[in-house]
């Protein structure tokens, strides 16, 4: 039975939580930009304030943190381009410890599948 | 979706931060009655606001303990069609996501590996011999957070 060997994968660990995939979209947010971030790494506590300050920006709704020539991404949404415009002027610009941003937007997901191939 | 109001933006957080609470508790939670909370996320549902359901898994017990993100630009060649790239690298298990992006890169990838060294195997093997595959960059993820977004707070 599926769900018994769901209860099981939960049980063991495997399988952590569950949680709805939200489409931005539908709600209006058109625009999905990803902004790779070079951190200024020259002084301490630089990774937690950025952090911390981006977690604020309520249309971040992804945060990654890498090892890399890209430090973080963010993944930002906004309701058309002067949405997005205005977001980056007054949030994303005025963050802590940024020495670079790249931009990459989004023009459509070719696959989405975060099935894992075991 | 016009008919989107407060009380489906807050049913959404709740859902987002975790969908295995009974529809009794996210009545109780939200005030309303058990069947109008049913109806809501049928209706979210159906018109695709809820794309779907993910599971968060644990990827180190399944002994797939690296993720690495590509930035893949196509080769200035010409003649290679964009789907042909599009299928093949999609039908690669280990890459998860691909999106088609604007900017420095024309693919972006979430590629799973087992390690490093199983990492090196995909990318050699099976992503550099894309038909019209050129400059990548990979980083590899050591950390990730899925927010709430825009969704209002209770």
């Amino acid at each position: 039975m599926v769900s018994r060997r769901l209860t099981k994968l939960r049980q063991d660990g495997v399988i952590l939580a569950k949680e709805a995939v939200i489409d931005w979209q539908k709600l209006g947010y058109g625009v999905e930009v990803s902004l790779r971030i070079t951190l200024d790494k020259s002084q301490a506590r630089v990774f937690e304030e950025f952090l911390d300050a981006a977690r604020a920006i309520p249309q971040v709704i992804e945060l990654q943190t890498f090892v890399g020539r890209v430090d973080v991404r963010l993944s930002v949404i906004a309701k058309d381009m002067a949405d997005y415009q205005r977001i980056y002027r007054q949030r994303i610009l005025n963050l802590p410890h940024v020495s670079d941003v790249e931009a990459l937007m989004h023009i459509s997901r070719i696959k989405s599948d975060e099935v894992l191939p075991v | 979706m016009s008919e989107i109001d407060e009380i489906d933006l807050r049913l959404l957080r709740l859902l987002s931060e975790n969908a295995d609470r009974s529809a009794g508790a996210l009545a109780k939670a939200l005030g309303m009655s058990q069947p109008a909370i049913w109806r809501r996320i049928k209706r979210l549902e159906e018109s695709g606001v809820i794309k779907g359901y993910r599971w968060i898994l644990n990827r180190e017990k399944l002994g797939l303990g690296v993720t690495v993100f590509l930035g893949v630009k196509l080769s200035g060649k010409r003649g290679v069609p964009i789907d042909d790239f599009e299928r093949a690298v999609s039908a690669i298990p280990e890459v998860q996501t691909v999106e088609h992006v604007l900017g420095m890169y024309d693919y972006r990838l979430r590629v799973v590996a087992r390690d490093i060294a199983d990492f090196e195997r995909i990318l050699r093997r099976r992503i550099m011999s894309l038909p019209g595959a050129g400059d990548v960059e990979a980083n590899v993820l050591s950390s990730e957070e899925r927010l709430l977004g825009p969704l209002l707070p209770l």
